[in-house]
């Protein structure tokens, strides 16, 4: 047994898709214009019976799929999102259930806007540390919710990926990793509200690009790596823009960041977006190459991970479930109107 | 909906969830939903019921489409209900999701997914369950 890592992993995104065009179009904007300043083209809508509890649960299927461990030796399942079905009501609870995990299982869920999932590996690496379990299972998943004809609308998606933290078997070790949190409100949602508010350009210097730079140089110093001795990089994607920008600004190449930029053709999932972006390098990655993954959450903060792929991941059956890819491409067009049905927009706050 | 209804869907979660069915250590037969007694082996069978979770994959034996739902489920028409036989021989019925509505045939191979079934309006328990999909090919089409 070696270093703490990733198991084993797995992601959903729902099927039905609504270009950024239609978005547009029902507002009056032109589309190219957005598309344009956004590098988004069309993002995923969950259908009327799928939330973040389905979601979870397909991703954690597909990760426990290709594991092949005893769900019962899952100790901790720790779900990050911003859209828990349940005000109170663990959606751990139904994810624990619905994989065999329960009852012999520490719950919680967690909350940092697009960050808890991250948060959520990080509690569950402590716990294999200390040996207080054996396997973690940290979920970041949201069906993200934007008010009609806010900006947010052209980007708000619904998806989650899935990892299976331990130390036996591990295909990515976890070599290190940094937080980087302070109180900027950027970006928030009352409680009982449906809709978030959000400081307009407020979002970008202070929030995103200094917590998402301050969390990667602060890793980078910790474990005494440079940009370039990553073959890949994965940053939170809220648009196609704000990720390329801090990949450039903190000295990484488009080539680094290429195969876990998924934004433009999902959208932004929230808690789902960088883990989205790390099973999409996953899928893809060899042994020894390292990875870069920093999150981000707004309110606000960043986690940065330093990651190696092992030996491992050469026999590991990724065939067993569905890659991002796959899950990308198996889309369904919907139109306004039918997106306006499926997100209740009809029923306005 | 009140608690009546919150502690039924309860009991039924293991069912609802993962497909637990019973078998007839007897004869083998599978049951889905759970029997506490197999109906071909009657008394021999008393205490030989085990559970056993059922694969998921199937194929659509018989379907309709409904353009007229209960009022729980208005939001959705027109969506498929089929008739599921699963791999161990028992048949369950079920909506069929992610699919388009003209696709759907007698034959076709469906797996199972994990969606929300209904809820008890705004305020009360969302009650989630099993629904059939088409059976995605994991191979890479470039
Ligand atoms: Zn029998």
């Amino acid at each position: 047994m070696g270093k703490v890592g990733i198991v084993s992993y797995g992601a959903f995104i729902p099927i039905h898709r609504i270009k950024v065009d239609d978005i547009a179009k029902t507002w009056g904007r032109d589309g190219e214009t957005i598309k344009k300043s956004l590098g988004v083209y069309e993002k995923s809508v969950p259908s009327l019976d799928e939330d973040t509890a389905t979601i979870s649960v397909e991703a954690a299927r597909h990760a426990l799929a290709r594991a092949g461990i005893n769900p019962k030796e899952i100790g901790a399942i720790y779900v990050g999102s911003e859209s828990h079905p349940y005000a109170v009501k663990p959606t751990g609870t139904i994810v624990g259930e619905a994989i065999g995990a329960t009852p012999s299982l520490m719950v919680a869920d967690y909350e940092f806007a697009c960050k808890a999932g991250t948060a959520a590996i990080q509690s569950c690496m402590a716990l294999i540390e200390t040996g207080m379990i054996k396997y973690g299972l940290a979920i970041g998943a949201d069906t993200a919710q934007a008010a009609p004809g806010d900006a947010l609308e052209y980007t708000a998606a619904a998806g989650g990926a899935a990892f299976i933290i331990g130390k036996d078997g591990v295909i990515a070790e976890i070599n290190g990793t940094y937080s980087f949190t302070t109180d900027t409100p950027d970006f928030w949602r009352r409680e009982g509200r449906k809709y978030p508010a959000h400081g307009g350009r407020f979002t970008g210097s202070p929030a995103y690009f200094r917590h998402i730079i301050n969390a990667t140089k602060c890793l980078m110093e910790k474990m005494g790596t440079k940009p370039e001795d990553y073959d890949y990089a994965v940053f939170h994607q809220p648009n196609g823009k704000f990720p390329r920008a801090v990949a450039k600004m903190l000295g990484f190449k488009e080539d680094q960041i290429k195969h876990g930029l998924l934004c433009p053709f999902i959208g932004n999932t929230y808690s789902g977006s960088s883990l989205l972006g790390l099973a999409a390098v996953l899928d893809v990655a060899k042994p020894g190459e390292r990875i870069l993954l920093t999150s981000y959450g707004s309110g606000a903060g960043s986690d940065s991970f330093d990651i190696t792929v092992t030996d491992a991941i050469e026999s590991f059956p990724k065939e067993k479930a569905p890659t991002v890819s796959q899950l990308i491409n198996r889309k369904n067009y919907i139109d306004y109107a039918i997106y306006a049905k499926y997100r209740d927009i009809l029923y306005w706050e | 909906m009140g608690g009546e209804a919150v502690s039924r869907f309860w009991r039924e979660i293991p069912q609802r969830y993962n497909l637990i069915g019973t078998k007839c250590k007897v004869c083998n037969r599978i049951y889905f939903p759970q029997r506490e007694v197999c109906p071909f082996c009657r008394r021999k069978s008393i205490g030989k019921m085990e559970e056993v979770k059922l694969s998921g994959r199937g194929k659509i034996v018989t379907y309709t489409i409904i353009h007229v739902p209960p009022k729980k489920f208005e939001g959705q028409a027109p969506y498929a209900v089929a008739v599921v036989e699963l791999e161990e021989g028992v048949r369950v019925t079920s909506q069929i999701v992610d699919c388009n509505l003209d696709k759907i045939k007698i034959g076709m191979e469906v797996e199972a997914t994990f969606r929300r079934i209904q809820d008890d309006g705004w305020t009360g328990a969302i009650y989630y369950g099993y629904k059939f999909r088409p059976v995605e090919k994991h191979e890479d089409k470039k």
